[in-house]
């Protein structure tokens, strides 16, 4: 498979798609992964790195798009620098997890899949994260937070606007 | 980060590295580790689907599908490559413990998937873990390195001429439907994730068209205890044709939640009561979701029940995922009901008749009862829907989303009955002004 001589994407980014693309028995196996690498480095799936991946698996871009969409953490849209997903499946639901995402409405001023005036942060209710055992539950992107409560989410959100807060990639 | 929790009734076999820094390869090495896999590769592979059949243990992530016969079923000779492949798309509400074991025992997955691997004669394993699991497939990803680092891995592992074993992690980008064994394939070769047609099962025609073991995370975790302790032992610890411990994770109303260790066929009531402390608060306890969300749930009075596959399935639910959701007595089931089916109705992947529109009608009209436009014969039409799904989907989601709903209308249905007549006694948790809901 060709390596892209001018990628979109950040050096280490289109270092691992060099890589990825061969290390599978067939190469279009490395696609939802490079769909979820391109999102963490462009914040969304955007059309030009669709493109991209499309020339660099050797698919039409139908194809790429078809399993795009396919994958709810998967976006075309930018969502905010900070991407608050809320659990409110049943182990968080009936230990508070809709008073969480009811709290971060409020706090944030934006609804389920809204993203902030000034695109810091974003909002999703999710499905089951996998944190059941120390619900209610959230992601601040791919970093778990358990065993809230509103304070505590107060807390964790001042961390990440004032720069204080995890990034996990 | 989850918090681990203990219980003297608990038997720590596949816990047993828990908290104990066994996710740096020199410390697993310490507590045993790699020597089962070695140990694999000096009695073959006779002797490991021999050891594994004698364990009786059977597949953790729902099915229980006796997995020593699982292996045995993979053709000795084929002309393309057979893969090992381990599902760690840990996607049932309710379900945590994958996430545990990634956490705390990489390496044991690492371990178990090499040693399916020389049991069926494949010399490519892949780990395939959930997307919002980015924490954890760093962990992973981390200790296969290492190990390729250590000769673990690659060619001529252990210093053995001709013994090879490759694994690559890989990540899925967030569908509850990839947890299904073909779906999870389509996945892993770049596709939308929708269910293939069995027969042919994985084992014949699998990834990539070759031969393929299909296991959860934990019951490939659990292999190199196993061979360890040995199939009978280790089929001792739990009960009738179950053999072994797992684990469960306790969540909802519930003193200690935790995921815990206990034998097959441990009481559910003690699994409750004493392990995880009791509900919350000291109320009432109304029901228990038993096995993740798609088990039918039970009542107070139907927990004398054993936690093991048959135990299960006699009572009338399943042992599932082992994820045992506890509900006080202020829960509404007419709310709970409505958000067990929305997530359904949003994981559908759509492929199929029966299940994209049996999930998505059952969604409408309990939304519809749950804002207070319903009738009585909404809750006949419901069951009816879900009775109309079983056994009629392409893969068992459709089973999934139905089997709860028909146990929530049929045990409840004085409850639903009530909500009409405007009686809403139970605190309802759904907060939220505008039902937000998570469908796009």
């Amino acid at each position: 498979m060709s390596t892209v001589s001018e990628s979109i994407f950040t050096p280490a980014t289109a270092e691992r798609f060099d890589k990825l693309v061969t290390i599978y028995p067939v190469p279009r196996s490395a696609l939802v992964p490079m769909l979820l690498y391109a999102q963490d480095d462009l914040g969304y799936v955007s059309d030009a790195a669709v493109a991209e991946i499309a020339h660099r698996l050797n698919l039409l871009e139908l194809d790429v798009r078809n399993v795009l969409s396919y994958y709810s953490m998967l976006r075309t849209k930018p969502a905010g620098k900070f991407n608050i997903q809320v659990c409110t499946n049943i182990s968080c639901m009936i230990v508070g997890g809709y008073d969480i995402l009811s709290h971060c409405q409020k706090r944030l001023g934006i609804g389920h899949k809204g993203v902030t005036a000034d695109g810091e942060f974003s909002l999703e209710e999710v499905e089951c994260i996998g944190a059941c055992c120390w619900a209610p539950a959230m992601q601040v992107n791919y970093d778990f937070h358990d065993n809230l409560t509103v304070e505590k989410v107060d807390s964790i959100l001042d961390d990440y606007a004032a720069g204080r807060g995890q990034d996990v990639k | 980060m989850p918090t681990l929790v203990s219980h003297p009734d608990e038997v720590k076999v596949i816990s047993r590295r828990f908290g104990q820094g066994a996710a740096q390869l020199d410390r697993y090495l310490e507590l045993d580790g790699y020597k089962a896999a070695q140990m694999a590769i000096d009695n073959g592979p006779q002797w490991v689907i021999d050891t594994m059949k004698a364990s009786g243990l059977r597949g953790r992530g729902g099915a229980g599908f006796p997995t020593g016969l699982k292996w045995s079923f993979v053709p000795k000779v084929s002309e393309k490559p057979k893969y090992v492949l381990v599902n760690g798309d840990e996607s049932e509400p309710g379900t945590c413990k994958d996430h545990v074991i990634f956490l705390h025992d990489p390496h044991a997955v690492i371990e178990g998937t090499l040693i399916a691997g020389l049991a069926i004669g494949a010399k490519t394993g892949f780990i395939y873990l959930r997307g919002e699991y980015r924490y954890l497939l760093k962990i992973v990803e981390k200790a296969v390195a290492d190990c390729y680092a250590k000769g673990i891995l690659g060619k001529n592992i252990f210093g053995r001429e001709g013994v090879d074993f490759d694994i690559i992690t890989q990540t899925g980008a967030g569908a509850y439907e990839v947890g299904e064994e073909s779906a999870l394939m389509e996945s892993l070769e770049g596709k939308r994730g929708v269910p293939r047609i069995k027969p042919p099962f994985p084992a014949v025609v699998g990834l990539y068209g070759g031969p393929t073991v299909i296991n959860n995370a934990e019951t490939i975790a659990s292999a190199p205890h196993i061979l360890l302790m040995g199939g009978e032992a280790y089929a001792k610890l739990g009960s009738e044709r179950n053999g072994g411990t797992r684990l469960f994770g306790i969540s909802g109303m519930v003193e200690r939640p935790g995921v815990y260790e206990l034998p097959m066929g441990y009481s559910m009531k003690k699994a409750i009561y004493d392990v995880a402390g009791g509900v919350k608060g000291g109320k009432k306890l109304k029901a228990v979701v038993p096995g993740g969300s798609s088990c039918p749930v039970l009542l107070p009075d139907e927990l004398e029940v054993g936690l093991d596959f048959d135990q299960m399935a006699k009572a009338g639910t399943m042992l599932g995922s082992g994820g045992i959701v506890v509900l006080d007595e202020t829960v509404s089931i007419v709310e709970f009901a409505l958000r067990t089916i929305k997530f359904y109705q949003h994981e559908s992947c759509g492929w199929c008749i029966p299940c994209r529109e049996g999930t998505d009608w059952i969604k409408k009209s309990m939304q519809r009862f749950y804002d207070g436009g319903g009738s009585t014969k909404d809750i006949s039409n419901m069951q009816y829907l879900a009775e109309n799904m079983l056994g009629r989907t392409f893969c068992p989601l459709g089973d999934a989303a139905a089997m709860p709903m028909i146990a929530f209308f049929k045990k409840f249905r004085p409850e639903f009955e009530a909500y009409l007549e405007g009686k809403r006694t139970a605190k309802h948790f759904i907060t939220t002004d505008e039902l937000v809901g998570v469908a796009h």
